[in-house]
Order: C-alpha cells, then structure tokens, then sequence
C-alpha cells in the first residue's frame, strides 16, 4: 500500500475525487440541487485536465442517462450524477440500462421530491426506483462515497449491471469531512480498465436490443433478475479486495455496531445511520442493550446477512425516511418484514417514518423515538 | 453536377430480405446513406418503422453497429457515443479510423419527442449526423399525427384533416447555427447520396432529412413511392436546399422555382394521388381545402426564397 | 445461459433474410426483358430491398417482396409485374 492522501473534502467533492481515481471516460451531466456540486467539480477536473475524460452537458436527465447508456454500450466507463426529481425523469432509460446490461455508475443525492417543492433529504427518490433492475448501495459518510463508487465500477462492469450509489443531500453532498484518498497506484490494482466483452464496434457489427419475441425476451428478464441476485457474493468480494488495497472498510452488505449482545436493534440507511450510531450509546448509557444493523446495499437485498447478523429474539426498530403508500410505514420495514417471514419467527419489527423532507435526525431524537418504539411493544403507553 | 447513378459504389449496408414492407422509402434511402458512409459507422435508431424493418432479435438486417435507445434519445445518445469513441481513441482504447456516428429516426423522434435532445445536442454542435426519414407521421403506430404531418391530412388521429400546417424541421435545425443542414427525398438518390457523403467529411453537428412516401400511411399504390417522391418535389411541397455553414442553397428542381424560372406543377395532382388527402377534399370545401394546402406550399417557398437571402 | 461472468444482452447480428425469405411476402413477381433493358440502373438504385443485381439487372426472388418500385421505374418499360401463382 502506498502513502495516501488526507484532505477535508464535502461528499461532493469525495464523489468526483472517486470519478477521477476510477479513470471515468465520459460524464454526462445536468445541474440539479443537491447533486450540482458533483458535476461542477467534475466538469472543472475535465476542464483542468485532472480527468482525462468528457463531460457532456446535456440539457435534462433523460438524456443525461440516454447519452451515459449509450455511451457505455460504445465502450466507455461512464459515471453520472442526480437528485429527486432529476432520477425519476431518468425512470425510463434506468430500465434500459439494466435491461440492457449496461455497467453505468450513478450517484443519486437522495433528496425529497415533488410536489409540494422541498430540497433536502429523504429516501424517496432513490427507494422509488426499486424495481428498475439497478444495484443500489446506501452511503453513511463522504469516505464511504468514495470507497463505494470504486466499488460500484468493480461490481458494475462484472456483473453488467448498473449502479446506484446513493448518499443524503446536504448532510453528506456538502458536508467536509476528512476524506482518505488512497494512492493511484493502489486504485488502480483495485479497478483494472474497463474492458466490455462487447461494444458497438463497426468492426464487428451487431446490434443491440432489437424487437424481441417473448421466448427471447422472458429469459433476458429472468437472468437480469438471477444476477442481480448473484451480485451479493460480488458486493463481499469487491469490498474485501477494497480493504486489501487502501485498507479501507465500510462494511460489505451490512453495517453493524454493537449488535452481538443488542436485544433492540436500529435500523436505517445513510447518514442518519452514522448518527444512530450515537443514539445507540446514548440508549446503551440508559442501561438498554441497543445496536444498530445498516443496509448498506438495498438491492439485492442482503437477506441471509441481516438474518445471520440478527441476535436472538431482537426487537428491530426500523428508522424509514420514506413512505411504503399504501401500508403503514415505510419501505425498507417491508423489506425487512418480507425476508424475516418463516425464517426468524423470533424476530419482532417496528417502524417509524421519520427525517422527511431534511428534518434533522439527531442522536437524541432518534434515541427517544426508539425508547418510544420500545414502550409501545412493551404496552406501556 | 450530382454523382451518376452508375457511379454509386457496391457496397451494400442494408441486408436483402430485412423486415421493412415492400416498397420503403426509409429502406430505400437508408441503402444510399449506406452507400455514402461504408460500414465505419455507429447507427443510432429511436422508436421507429425501420427498428421493426431491422429484423427481431437475435437477427439483423443492417450492416452496422447498431443501438436501439428510448424515444426521446437520438440526440443525447448520438452525443454519448461520439464523445465515447473520441475518449477511447485518445485513451488508446479504440483502433482504427473514428467511425461516423448516426441517428437514424422518423419524423416522430424528430419533430415531436425528440426535438429537445436534438436541439441541445445541435446547441453543442455535437459530430453526429442525424437523419430524420420523414413520412409525415407515425406510420410505425398506424398513422397518427405529427408535427411533420402537412395541413389537411387524414391521420387515425386527424380524422376530418390536419388542421395546421407542418412545422420547417430543417429551417430550425439551421437555425442552430449548425455546419451542415440539407433536405432530399428518395426519387433523387443521387442527390441524397451527395449530401451525405459532403455530411460525413464534415466535423460537428450535421442534420439530413428525407420526406419518404410511405404508401400505408399516404394510402397510395406501393410502386409508386418514388413518383410521390417526385411530385412532391415537383409541385414544391416538399423543399429541396442544404446550407454549408448557414448558407442555403437550393437543388433542382427546387432551385428552378426559387429563381422563378419555372414554376412549380400545382398542388392538386400531388394530392389527389393520395387517399391521406382525397378522401377529405371530395366533399363542397373542397376547393377552400386545397386552396388552403396550395397556400402553405407556396408561403413555404416564398419564405425560404428570402431566407435564403440572409447569409451573415 | 447462465450470466455471471458473461453477460447475457439482447444482442442481434447482420443477416440475410432478417424478417425471413421475404420473397413469400410477394403478390405479383417483376420479370425482366432483357431485349429492353438498357442497363440504366434505375431499377437498382430504387430498390428498397437491394434484390437487383446492377450488372445483369436480375432479380433475387429469395428476398424480393413485389413491390413494383422497379417497374414503374424503368424508363423502357423492361419490367413487367406477373401475377405470383
């Protein structure tokens, strides 16, 4: 391992410092906040001639994604960024590219979305494309961008299939924190060149997604979702190899702490789990044995890990900061609930939707909604 | 002088037995734009007649590297893989002559749905050629309406007749400030072939669009699609120009008209040739209805005639 | 077809034939007089189908659909449409 880099970078910056170690070819890109610090500091790299690349500055997110596909089908390693409303203008082409297995690299900067109008976070946007056939990955801090975007190129251009790597606006995309940039050298023993085993290549001619019949069509779509499925053992793998050459760690499918001996266990995605990580001492100091178990990869959804990782007769206070319309709750409580079902009777799930639109989760909000949590299965009211 | 017919090189890039109805316009212009690019050539397609014409997978009917992309896409995807093969070269990741890259879409993925992604990528002045064939609607879905679709048109969706006029898809491409725009349709291959071949020797953003007379949805006998080709031309309904670096210039016979040394054979013969327009000019507003479609085309030729003046 | 390593795209190649021996699609078959022809090329630069040998001016019946283009094309009148039996 070579000596690395410490700077203070915001989530932002980590993500295009990630795009400029992993060698990216082409950038699409269109300006949406929270996401637009990305693409600034991308098209200024490209500029500079620190990312010897192209930025494309389209003009909406439906061809941000149409030219990364595209792109991506010519050869190139394509990275590209958005937010909200930006990502469901993409909704269609997200189908395409992982129809088409296309290993794009998207950072989406989760933030609420419209109507009415609101700029700061909540998970809706990027939990809103569960069904688009994409890898996602949730990030808790500005290191683990960084760390899960090379990462995500590894899994991506293994597998062919695309990835989102998602992170909270404002408290992650414009926060600084340290941020550890592992030499060049190591990244790149790391993340070899991308080379597909297909492309449009006039030399040897073919075509790419023609008019399909249902005898071809229906095994294209069940071995999108076979695959997406066999990715876990990939997801593991890449992180493992991550840690051998930066010596960094995030964990693979799942975050835990101090779950061995936990008996209620918080769980969340992205930033509010790094704080949960407080209000769990804080709960711990109040004499109740918490832990916290963080998705960090929501889909596929790391079922046998969360299963394994779960301690006998854990009550699991879910932390959702989205809305499952249609259920009481939120999305990732179901989730949860649909993998627990007849493998860990044992097992009692609670849920509360919270942080909505960039309401600010702190440690000591969090840890008295999860006492609250804790009451309410108790009965006492 | 436009090339000689005898002249026009072998190579064929659209394969025989593809699944396009007999008699295509789109086919039958897409074999000269082969002609004129050779196989170094991406093509892009939208949602289209010539996607169905290109064969189910896993068979193909183009010699050529082909994607198909999402509607609304040509121009965005046509800019994704030019700045892709670029990158790759100068990376040392692509061997060979760069190949010209190509969108291949119909009026719909032009005029209407794909209009924004292939203005922006004109505004960037991308080096792509896009190519709108133009059957004047959306024959791929059974014949609606478009924004190419000219007044008084029988559409499913027009059914008693287009009431506005079409839109000048070319004149706005130019008005991007763009290197190379130009208009041909299939009755003059020649011509067409030499506007591409000009097309793929220039660098930046090119646009190419051929009215093709698709006999389904212009409701004609399918032999004769290159003589609705030619009375389009002829009776001056359909503009034949290209402007290098923003100055236009007409070809002929178009060109005779806009000089005024000829003039252009009246509407009526072009259009009763054609039930999309006969069916609705037999009844007693007939004479106002075709009045009204002789004085869009002769508007059109009067504008472009002074357009045309306007070089800076 | 498994997927993991190789991925599994809908992928299409350059064939003859691509919508099938298309010649089946054919009501009525142009035939050439070859006293007339003048070898003009017409007939070939017009054809949708590519199914037009340019130096003999014959036809692949294989793949040819009938469409007439050809015919109505032919300054001499050198191609005739026959109905198809």
């Amino acid at each position: 391992m070579k000596t690395a880099q410490v700077i203070m970078a915001t989530g932002a910056n980590a993500a295009a410092l990630a795009v400029k170690s992993a060698r990216v070819d082409v950038i699409p890109g269109y300006p949406i906040t929270p996401q637009t610090s990305i693409m600034e500091a991308v098209a200024g790299m490209v500029e500079s001639g620190d990312l010897h690349a192209r930025f494309i500055p389209v003009e909406g997110e439906h061809s941000v994604l149409a030219a990364a596909v595209a792109a991506s089908a010519a050869g190139a390693r394509v990275f590209t960024a958005t937010s909200a409303n930006g990502l469901l203008y993409m909704h269609e082409v997200l189908h395409m590219a992982s129809g088409g297995r296309l290993p794009v690299v998207l950072c989406n900067v989760n933030r609420g979305i419209f109507a009415p109008w609101t700029l700061w976070a909540d998970h809706q946007d990027s939990f809103a494309q569960r069904d688009t056939g994409w890898i996602q990955y949730h990030c808790s801090s500005n290191q683990e961008v960084f760390n899960t975007i090379l990462q995500a190129f590894r899994v991506a251009e293994q597998i062919n299939i695309p990835i989102m790597v998602n992170f909270d606006g404002f408290s992650i995309s414009h926060c600084l924190m340290p941020l550890t940039i592992p030499a060049q050298e190591d990244i790149d023993r790391f993340l070899p060149p991308h080379q597909p085993e297909w492309r449009l290549d006039p030399a040897h001619p073919s075509s790419f997604s023609n008019v399909t019949m249902a005898a071809e069509y229906a095994p294209f779509r069940q071995m999108l979702s076979d695959d997406i499925m066999a990715a876990v053992p990939l997801v593991k793998q890449a992180a493992q190899e991550y840690r051998d050459c930066t010596g960094m760690w995030d964990g693979d499918t799942i975050e835990t702490y101090r779950l061995e001996d936990a008996e209620v266990v918080a769980l969340a995605v992205n930033s509010m789990a790094a704080e949960l990580k407080l209000s769990v001492d804080i709960l711990r100091g109040q004499g109740i044995k918490a832990g916290l178990l963080r998705p960090r990869l929501y889909i596929p959804f790391p079922a046998d890990d969360i299963i394994q990782a779960l301690p006998k007769n854990a009550q699991v206070m879910v932390l959702d900061r989205n809305y499952n319309f249609g259920h009481p709750g939120g999305i990732l409580a179901a989730e949860l609930k649909s993998i627990l079902f007849g493998r860990r009777n044992d097992v009692t799930v609670k849920n509360r939707v919270m942080g909505i639109g960039g309401i600010d989760l702190t440690r000591r909000f969090m840890a008295a909604e999860i006492r609250a949590m804790i009451d309410e299965q108790n009965g006492v009211l | 002088m436009a090339t000689s017919i005898k002249k026009l090189p072998d190579i064929e890039q659209v394969l025989s037995g593809n699944g396009a109805c007999g008699g295509c316009p789109a086919t039958m212009a897409l074999r000269m734009v082969g002609k004129a690019l050779g196989p170094n050539a991406i093509m892009l397609l939208t949602p289209a007649c010539s996607v169905a014409s290109m064969g189910m997978t896993p068979k193909l009917g183009y010699n050529w590297p082909c994607i198909n992309i999402t509607f609304a896409s040509a121009g965005s995807s046509a800019s994704g893989i030019t700045n892709a093969v670029e990158i790759m070269k100068e990376k040392g990741r692509f061997e060979g002559e760069l190949p010209t890259v190509f969108s291949w879409a119909g009026d719909g993925g032009t005029y209407d749905i794909g209009f924004q992604a292939l203005s922006a990528a004109a505004e960037r002045n991308e080096n792509i050629i896009h190519f709108c064939y133009n059957n004047e609607a959306y024959s791929n879905t059974g014949v609606q309406r478009s924004g190419a679709t000219p007044r008084g048109t029988f559409t499913t969706t027009t059914p008693t007749g287009k009431r506005q006029p079409k839109k000048n898809m070319a004149l706005l491409m130019l008005e991007h400030n763009i290197p190379y725009v130009a208009t041909a349709t299939v009755a003059y291959p020649a011509d067409l072939y030499d506007k591409v071949v000009k097309a793929k020797s220039i660098k930046g953003m090119k646009y190419i669009e051929i009215l093709a007379p698709c006999y389904l949805g212009w409701q004609f006998d399918m032999a004769d699609t290159v003589q609705l080709s030619r009375m389009a031309v002829r009776s001056g309904a359909w503009l034949l120009w290209e402007a290098d670096n923003g100055r236009i210039t007409f070809n002929n016979p178009t060109a005779q008209f806009i000089s005024g040394k000829k003039n252009p054979e009246a509407v009526d013969e072009y259009l009763m040739k054609q039930g999309r327009f006969s069916r609705l000019l037999q009844g007693p507003d007939a004479k106002e209805r075709i009045a009204e479609i002789q004085g869009d085309v002769d508007r059109e030729i009067a504008f472009m005639r002074e357009r045309a003046k306007i070089f800076i | 077809m498994r997927s993991v390593t190789k991925a599994y795209r809908p992928i299409s190649w350059p064939t003859l034939g691509a919508g099938g021996d298309t010649g089946s699609w054919r009501m009525h078959r142009p035939v050439v007089n070859h006293e007339l022809c003048t070898k003009c090329q017409f007939c070939w630069v017009y054809c949708p189908e590519a199914v037009i040998d340019r130096k003999a001016i014959t036809i692949d019946y294989r793949y040819c659909k009938g469409c007439g283009v050809c015919a109505v094309e032919c300054p001499t009148g050198a191609i005739t449409m026959e109905k198809e039996e």
